[in-house]
């Protein structure tokens, strides 16, 4: 498998969209059975290739180790990411991340209310710029890419 | 300006655990639905209610300017001020209220030992600490060594987080001019042998710093007993104010050392030709310094020495022990940090998980503790670790917190298996 077909084989956006995972959150009662499905979701994201794991791709402001690169298909102008994280909250974070802004143009990426998701979830104190896991940097950078895909 | 009444001995407070969480109005709140359980007092502590008040009374009632005289709120500011130096003169049994030094904190003050202790320094020369120290105690030694030509030297510690007093006597020679180690480990809990550390040095004519910030909040220090030459500690963690923070010296050092930031309160006299400065302790207190946060620190000294600190340690003791003991029931939990002689602070690595993990779902259970590397990336290294997370204990903690951490421990590791 090449590099791009980790990116266009990615389910995360594509066969498990944002609308399914809101729609499961609405049924789980407590935070055990939510964390749950995070981690879970976590475990869907596909490998991460190691060569990519370098200090250039790293996303800073993370206790954890998290790692992000994108491509951009010619045809259809669609960006596909791809995050890496050593911390399993922080996995399940970027894989719910994943399926509200992967396989997305510029600009359907930059119209989705993810604060207005993430507070659906009850999960917002996790991207608060307070809270130090660096998933905050990890939305500016993806939407830097988008801004920069547009222009 | 010794107050004499302080001398005599007062009746202690019995040590009341459930009357003592009710000085800590903090303690008594929920998080995400469950009683708060904090158990981040290494990074810092939580204030009494005489603390608080300790400071609302100041403002309410005292609060100008210290040392300008010439009216009556500046001289009861003035009193309050000193006193509380006068009380942490007492409660590091200090020769003298001239080696009292405020700082910011730690880190200030260990950057003011850097700093004075620096002009001793040649080419070549080694300053020594140690793998489990907290970055305050690198970096400014790393910056005068960069400085001045000197190197800095590591002592070596254990698998269990001791230090390796053999790498440190080897260590030692002539060219170690300066020798700065901490008390007590914020990561490991591991108190030194400083006193032993101490006398080695001065064998070979080092300067001796202690890192006292996580040591004051546990035990008592008697500095004339220790012999350093600096010691230095912060006040948030001593369950005082932020923003202020103390360097012991000894007045023969503190003299030799040039002052160091410029400014009001430093000087004797000022003139475009030649400025004089002043005596101890003022020398090294540029500037209006944090009064109200003076007069907090002496409240909360004040008010540990309330209780008999035999009950205290007794207590914390406990809380380690029942923490330790029921670790031991875990297979999946590794402590890191064994010494034989710790604090009340319990690092530990759960099997598979991140300790970002942890802390995130601990927080999802109302308790605190911190995760990450803990401002100590070297002693991350030497424990092969992304960092660890991290329970610290106070007097305030009860035995029943300490076995909710450890039901939230297992909740946690249920939901990853
Ligand atoms: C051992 C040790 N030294 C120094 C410091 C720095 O203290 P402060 O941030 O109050 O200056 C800390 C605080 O985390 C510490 O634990």
């Amino acid at each position: 498998m090449t590099s791009t077909d980790l990116f266009l084989n990615n389910p995360l956006g594509v066969e498990v969209q944002i609308d399914e995972v809101l729609d499961a959150f609405s049924f789980l009662d407590d935070w055990e059975e939510r964390y749950a499905y995070i981690i879970d979701l976590g475990r869907k994201l596909p490998a991460f290739p190691e060569p990519e794991k370098t200090a250039e791709n790293l996303v800073h402001g993370c206790q954890s180790q998290v790692w992000l690169i994108h491509h951009i298909d010619t045809d259809t102008g669609k960006i596909f990411l791809l995050i890496e994280s050593d911390a399993m909250i922080v996995r399940g974070l970027a894989a719910l991340i994943l399926c509200m802004l992967n396989a997305k143009t510029p600009e359907q990426l930059l119209q989705v209310d993810i604060d207005g998701i993430f507070a659906k979830l009850d999960l917002f104190r996790h991207i608060s710029p307070t809270r130090g896991n660096g998933l905050r940097s990890m939305l500016q950078k993806i939407t830097l890419i988008a801004s920069n895909a547009k222009s | 300006m010794d107050s004499s009444s302080n001398l005599q001995p007062k009746a202690k407070r019995p040590f009341d655990i459930h009357a003592v969480r009710q000085d800590f109005k903090v303690l008594h709140q929920q998080i995400n639905g469950k009683p708060l359980v904090y158990l981040d007092n290494g990074a810092s502590a939580q204030k009494p209610e005489v603390v608080i008040q300790s400071m609302v009374d100041y403002y309410h009632h005292n609060n100008a300017n210290v040392h300008r005289g010439a009216h009556t709120l500046g001289d009861r500011a003035t009193t309050a001020f000193e006193g509380a130096r006068d009380t942490v003169k007492r409660f590091l049994n200090a020769a003298a209220r001239e080696e009292i030094i405020w700082t910011r904190g730690t880190t200030e003050a260990l950057n003011l030992a850097a700093f004075g202790l620096g002009h001793h320094l040649q080419p070549g020369d080694e300053i020594i600490v140690s793998a489990m120290e907290h970055h305050a105690n690198i970096v400014p030694w790393q910056m005068l060594a960069e400085r001045t030509g000197a190197i800095l030297k590591v002592i070596e510690i254990s698998d269990q987080g001791e230090l390796d007093v053999n790498s440190y006597h080897q260590l030692l020679r002539e060219r170690t001019k300066i020798v700065s180690v901490t008390h007590v480990s914020n990561v490991l809990g591991t108190i030194n042998p400083i006193a032993e550390v101490i006398e080695a040095a001065k064998k070979v004519g080092a300067f001796t710093v202690i890192d006292g910030a996580q040591a004051v909040p546990h035990m008592q220090v008697d500095v004339q007993a220790l012999d350093c030459d600096i010691y230095v500690f912060s006040s948030h963690k001593l369950f005082g104010p932020t923003g202020i923070g103390v360097l012991y010296g000894k007045k023969t050092v503190l003299n030799n050392m040039p002052p160091w930031q410029g400014g009001g309160e430093m000087i004797e006299r000022v003139s475009f030709e030649k400025t004089t400065y002043n005596v101890l302790p003022y020398k090294f207190e540029a500037g209006t310094p944090a009064i109200a946060e003076a007069v907090g620190l002496a409240a909360a000294i004040d008010y540990l020495a309330s209780f008999d600190r035999a009950a205290i340690d007794a207590h914390e003791n406990a809380l380690l022990t029942q923490a330790q003991t029921l670790a031991a029931d875990c297979p999946w939990l590794k402590i890191v940090g064994t010494a034989k002689h710790k604090v009340p602070v319990f690092s530990f690595l759960m099997d598979g998980l991140h300790p970002s993990d942890v802390g995130t779902l601990l927080d999802q259970q109302g308790i605190a503790i911190r995760t990450g590397h803990h401002c100590a990336m070297p002693l991350m290294d030497r424990f092969n670790a992304p960092g660890t997370a991290r329970a610290s204990f106070a007097f305030y903690n009860s035995a029943e917190e300490v076995t909710q951490l450890f039901q939230a421990l297992e909740k946690i590791h249920r939901l990853f298996t």
